[in-house]
């Protein structure tokens, strides 16, 4: 970060710099808008700044030098999958035939698009174990939101409407509630047991005539394997329920365990960390959606077939709960995605896994060495370690830590979550990263839970290294300053 | 200025004082404390009608959000309008400044159901 | 593939773990442990990934062809530079901003971007993007209901059918009816149907697209809006194509509380479709009811300004299942995208693209007009307009398709009543050559058609 040390300050917002007539001209000057449009249709003024191609080019590259990326530095954020982003994918999927193919183009003429959506689709059945994948959704959450309403529309179709609750563990990820509520279901918590895992009992405890949908990520978000996920699953399907698989974690598993194996009939997967596509600060993600043999009628139109040698888009498919989004897919993600099966295979994705559970439990025994492990085992992917007995001994919490790790360097782990864990840093180092990246990131811990027993004030002023320090997010919320207002303000 | 001694309190870590046929309701200091920095509080309507213990809005921080529940029925006649623009207030003076909400009594039998000071300081000490 | 460990480091890794083999720590369950061969491609080196995959990019034959498709995707310049930016690692491969300290560029781009959408519409806030322009609809629909406490929603039938048929599949969720406000013979909103519908005052909100799926303006006027006021009715704006916004008065001007919207045209590649960027833009009042991220300005605890994700409690992490929305990963990369190209056009650049919409459609319209096709509407139209060939829409795009053209989309497939209308958009890519060879080829075609 040394780079951004020598740039404390912020670059003025585009708006504040420029001078009208001064933006690079990349078209022909255009008529007058008024010889092609009754003046009352058009608005009366533009009021956005003219830059040249240089000034935005500086403006941004500066930017992107107060931003950090994986490119930049070790990742460790948990349940997010941050493994290296291979340039190949971006190279394919911005081959001007795939970025400059409009949707609407006719089947007949867009075969190559359909395929690598339908060879996705067939891999990701044979690799998850599913009947039928929809590559529609744009998000995880979206794709749960998907799935949910095919629960509801299989339910409703089988006069089963009374079924109107979704069970969710209380380590789930926040969107699980909130893509149930979305689809009118109530939500019935579950805790998580000693162990850390859901306990058949406490499901079979709120499983009824009413019960919809029970929603697990296994691993779970402490990242340990749900081990009693068979029975769990047999209990809910006995009550008439559906088993929804969160994909968020399917990076410790993929290949060498499915989660139709495992009994589930919806699941999702969040190719922008299984499957390398590059987060972008935020998205766009991609959410495929996979489903067991009696619900694939249900899923998003349209859906790709081949029929032959040729390959359409189904929009007729009477059953569906209809279409999520604008367009097909975030179609450009589809490519990445098959660009990393391929370079990856069947072996080389179940390798993946492998070396990211290998990397989870190296840096979770180094850390057991200095700070404590609710769960103390095995891990998967990832592992929570909490900051509570540092804190009474220090004053130190876990987002003290997380702030001493920027300044090292390192991007901190996830802090907080999972809810149920005290001071929790949830860490996924992820599969590619080198012995040598997690050793220097177990130093700076270790360095910081000693600088928090001797010297503890410099890590409540951390970060001290970055472009600013911490931001007053009280202030944020009180007076939400959401954009840039011309000075002399203007009625739009 | 009201003393904590002369309040009712609820399990929830609501407050009421009781002033005649009408009631004043807010967040006890050991709310505000444990939630933080207050950023928004979202109050229902004056004419509200509510029953005891139900929930009546939400208390904002900067990451995380509360329920508010009121410790009493009653309808509601006035909502504390310092705290659209000011939140912080609740923070500064939870039982001054920082009240929420005037509710007329529908059942001053109700708060019976209350916890004293002694008892609610008990219960957080738990 | 990617993965860095020399069997040594295996090794050693094992060793300070404790097990004998990488098999131990997997403890998968012996019953679930996949025995199954995987119908999977095996491993390929880098140059065969990239010509397997460059031989499916070839059979996108439809990529070259002359093109007059649009219909809420949109073919414009998009600068080289944009990309430059945009692909460089630091913004790639970040995350979410979560750590607002080494995340101030990508914030602050996020806040232009939130700015620019402001400026673009009119309104008070826009959020940090939704995932496109029919969930963006969809959105607005849901935060119409919980601002008024109604469970009923109407619509256009101008409106895009596909960000239609997504309102309808959210809104089955909550078991919300939707109702559709019919088109007037312009191929515009009834807006006395609007008027009368909206008496009933249970509608929670009732959007209007503009331009139309037609390409037609297509606003409340003063007294549609107060029938809208008067029937307690949130009125929300939909934007499929974003750049009509740089020429046509401001959403906010006719009294949209509401914008949702559709971006792609700022420089997204069209991408067979995705991935997009929507946009949610609306007054103060609705600030706690607008789903997505936020970007605040702030400053830091020695008083620089500093910006950071704000009113989180909204949030789905936050609030769960009470959330504004489930939404969580957003297109804050195709926001990016879209922020560089309104920086680079700016407005004199947006305004000349605007301009040369309008110039080619027009030529367009009369080359069309000259091949004995009439345009179906007469509203005003933006870079797109339906096209009545006379004949079945389907039969006249097939034989454009033999002469090597894409001539549009056949408006029969939502709009059976325009079974024999063509939409058809021209952008300032459209060449005047491309305008003259669809003039001669729907010359053959139409009067084909008329059975001369």
């Amino acid at each position: 970060m040394s780079a951004q040390a020598s740039d404390r300050l912020a670059p003025p917002l585009i708006f504040e710099t420029g001078q009208t007539g001064r933006a690079t001209r990349y078209v022909e000057r255009g008529k007058p808008l008024e010889s092609f449009m009754p003046a009352k249709t058009l608005r009366d003024d533009l009021p956005l700044p003219d830059n040249t191609e240089l000034d935005v080019v500086r403006h941004y590259t500066r930017l992107s030098q107060r931003t950090f990326g994986i490119d930049l530095g070790f990742y460790p954020l948990g349940s997010c999958t941050m493994k290296y982003n291979p340039r190949i994918n971006d190279a394919l999927a911005n081959l001007h035939e795939f970025a400059d193919l409009h949707p609407f183009v006719p089947d007949e003429l867009a075969q190559g698009a359909l395929q690598v959506m339908h060879e996705l689709e067939r891999s990701f059945c044979s690799l998850f174990g599913m009947a039928a994948f929809s590559l529609n959704p744009a998000a995880g959450a979206q794709a749960e939101l998907a799935a949910l309403l095919i629960a509801k529309k299989y339910f409703k179709e089988r006069g089963a409407t009374k079924r109107d609750k979704v069970i969710v563990p209380d380590t789930a990820h926040g969107t699980n509630p909130a893509s149930a509520a979305m689809c009118g279901f109530t939500v019935v918590s579950v805790k998580s047991d000693a162990r850390g895992r859901v306990d058949p009992a406490e499901i079979r405890a709120v499983l009824g005539a009413d019960t919809a949908v029970c929603m697990m990520t296994n691993p779970n978000t402490l990242g340990l394997f749900e081990d009693r996920i068979h029975e769990i699953a047999g209990a809910v399907h006995e009550a008439g329920g559906l088993m929804y698989y969160d994909g968020a974690n399917a990076n410790a598993l993929m290949g060498n365990a499915r989660p139709g194996d495992m009994g589930f009939d919806l699941m999702h997967l969040n190719t922008h960390k299984t499957f390398t596509i590059p987060h972008g600060g935020g998205g766009a993600g991609h959410g495929p959606l996979g489903v067991a043999t009696h619900l694939v009628e249900y899923l998003p139109t349209p859906y790709v077939v081949r029929d032959g040698e040729c390959y359409r888009l189904d929009f007729n498919r009477p059953k569906s709960i209809g279409p999520v989004r604008s367009f097909w897919s975030n179609f450009a993600h589809a490519v990445r995605a098959l660009a990393y099966l391929y370079a990856n295979g069947a072996e080389g994705l179940a390798n993946v896994s492998q070396y990211a559970v290998l990397n989870a439990n190296y840096l979770r025994v180094k850390i057991a060495e200095f700070l404590e492990m609710p769960y103390p085992e095995i891990c998967r992917h990832e592992f929570v370690t909490s900051a509570q007995g540092l804190k009474k001994k220090s004053g130190v919490r876990a987002l003290d830590i997380a702030k001493a790790l920027l300044d090292r360097g390192f991007m901190a782990p996830t802090v907080y979550f999972p809810l149920i864990v005290p001071e929790c840093l949830m860490i996924e180092p992820s599969g590619t990263e080198s012995k040598e990246t997690l050793d220097e990131f177990v130093a700076a811990l270790r360095e910081i839970v000693a600088t928090a027993e001797s010297h503890p004030q410099e890590l409540f002023d951390a970060p001290v290294t970055t472009v600013v320090g911490r931001v007053d997010e009280t202030r944020a919320a009180r007076h939400p300053d959401l954009r840039w207002r011309p000075v002399e303000r203007r009625s739009g | 200025m009201a003393q904590p001694e002369q309040l009712l309190y609820s399990k929830e870590h609501e407050w009421v004082r009781i002033e005649g046929d009408s009631a004043v309701i807010g967040i006890t200091d050991y709310a505000q404390n444990s939630l933080g920095d207050i950023v928004y509080v979202e109050l229902p309507k004056s004419g509200k009608q509510v029953e005891q213990f139900a929930n009546i809005g939400v208390v904002e921080s900067v990451k995380a959000v509360s329920d508010l529940f009121t410790p009493i029925s009653g309808e509601i006649v006035e909502v504390n309008s310092v705290l659209e623009r000011d939140p912080a207030a609740v923070n500064r003076d939870p039982y001054g400044e920082g009240w929420f909400l005037r509710l007329k009594l529908k059942d001053a039998g109700e708060a019976e159901k209350l916890l004293s000071l002694r008892d609610y300081e008990k219960l957080i000490a738990e | 593939m990617y993965t860095p460990h020399t069997q040594a480091d295996i090794d050693a890794m094992l060793e300070a773990i404790g097990v004998e083999s990488i098999d131990a720590l997997l403890q998968v369950p012996d019953e679930l442990r996949l025995r199954a061969k995987l119908d999977i491609v095996p491993a390929l080196p880098e140059y065969q990934i990239r010509r397997r995959i460059e031989q499916l990019a070839k059979r996108n034959a439809g990529v070259d062809l002359v093109s007059f498709l649009g219909g809420g995707a949109y073919r414009h310049y998009a600068p080289p530079a944009i990309a430059a930016l945009a692909m460089r690692g630091e913004f790639l491969t970040a995350y979410t901003p979560y750590q607002a300290e080494v995340s101030q560029g990508y914030l602050q781009a996020i806040y232009e971007w939130q700015t620019y959408i402001c400026l673009l519409t009119g309104m008070d806030l826009a959020d940090a993007s939704v995932y496109d322009g029919a969930t963006a609809l969809a959105e607005s629909a849901i935060m119409a209901m919980n601002a008024t406490g109604r469970h009923r929603f109407l619509v256009s039938r101008a409106v895009h059918p596909n960000y239609r048929a997504v309102l309808r599949t959210y809104c089955a969720g909550l078991d919300v009816q939707v109702d559709e406000i019919a088109l007037t013979a312009d191929g515009t909103t009834d807006l006395h149907a609007l008027a009368s519908a909206l008496a009933s005052y249970e509608y929670a909100g009732v959007a209007l697209q503009s331009p139309n799926f037609f390409g037609n303006v297509d606003t409340l006027d003063a007294d549609a809006l107060r029938a809208v006021r008067d029937g307690g009715a949130v009125p929300i704006a939909v934007v499929a194509e974003a750049l009509a916004l740089a020429a046509l008065a401001t959403p906010n001007s006719w009294g949209a509380q509401i914008v949702a919207g559709e971006a792609q045209s700022f420089g997204v590649p069209l991408a067979y479709g995705g991935p997009y960027v929507g946009f949610i833009a609306t007054k103060d009042e609705h600030v706690r009811r607008i789903p997505g991220r936020l970007v605040g300005k702030s400053v830091d605890n020695a008083g620089r300004t500093a910006f950071v994700l704000t009113l989180q409690a909204r949030e789905q992490h936050i609030r769960r299942e009470r959330a504004t929305s489930n939404i969580c990963t957003n297109q804050a990369h195709c926001a990016l995208i879209a922020t560089i190209y309104l920086a680079l056009l700016g407005k004199t650049g947006l305004r000349d693209v605007a301009a040369l919409n309008l110039e080619r459609s027009r030529e367009l319209a009369t080359a069309v007009a000259n091949a004995g096709a009439r345009l179906t509407f007469s509203a005003p139209f933006f870079n797109e307009f339906a096209a009545d060939v006379g004949r079945p829409a389907s039969e006249v795009l097939d034989a454009l398709r033999e002469r090597g053209i894409l001539g549009g989309l056949d408006l029969g497939r939502w709009y059976p009543e325009y079974a024999t209308s063509v939409l058809m958009t021209a952008t300032e890519l459209t060449t005047s050559g491309e305008i003259a060879k669809l003039g001669a080829a729907l010359k053959e075609v139409v009067r084909v058609g008329a059975g001369v």
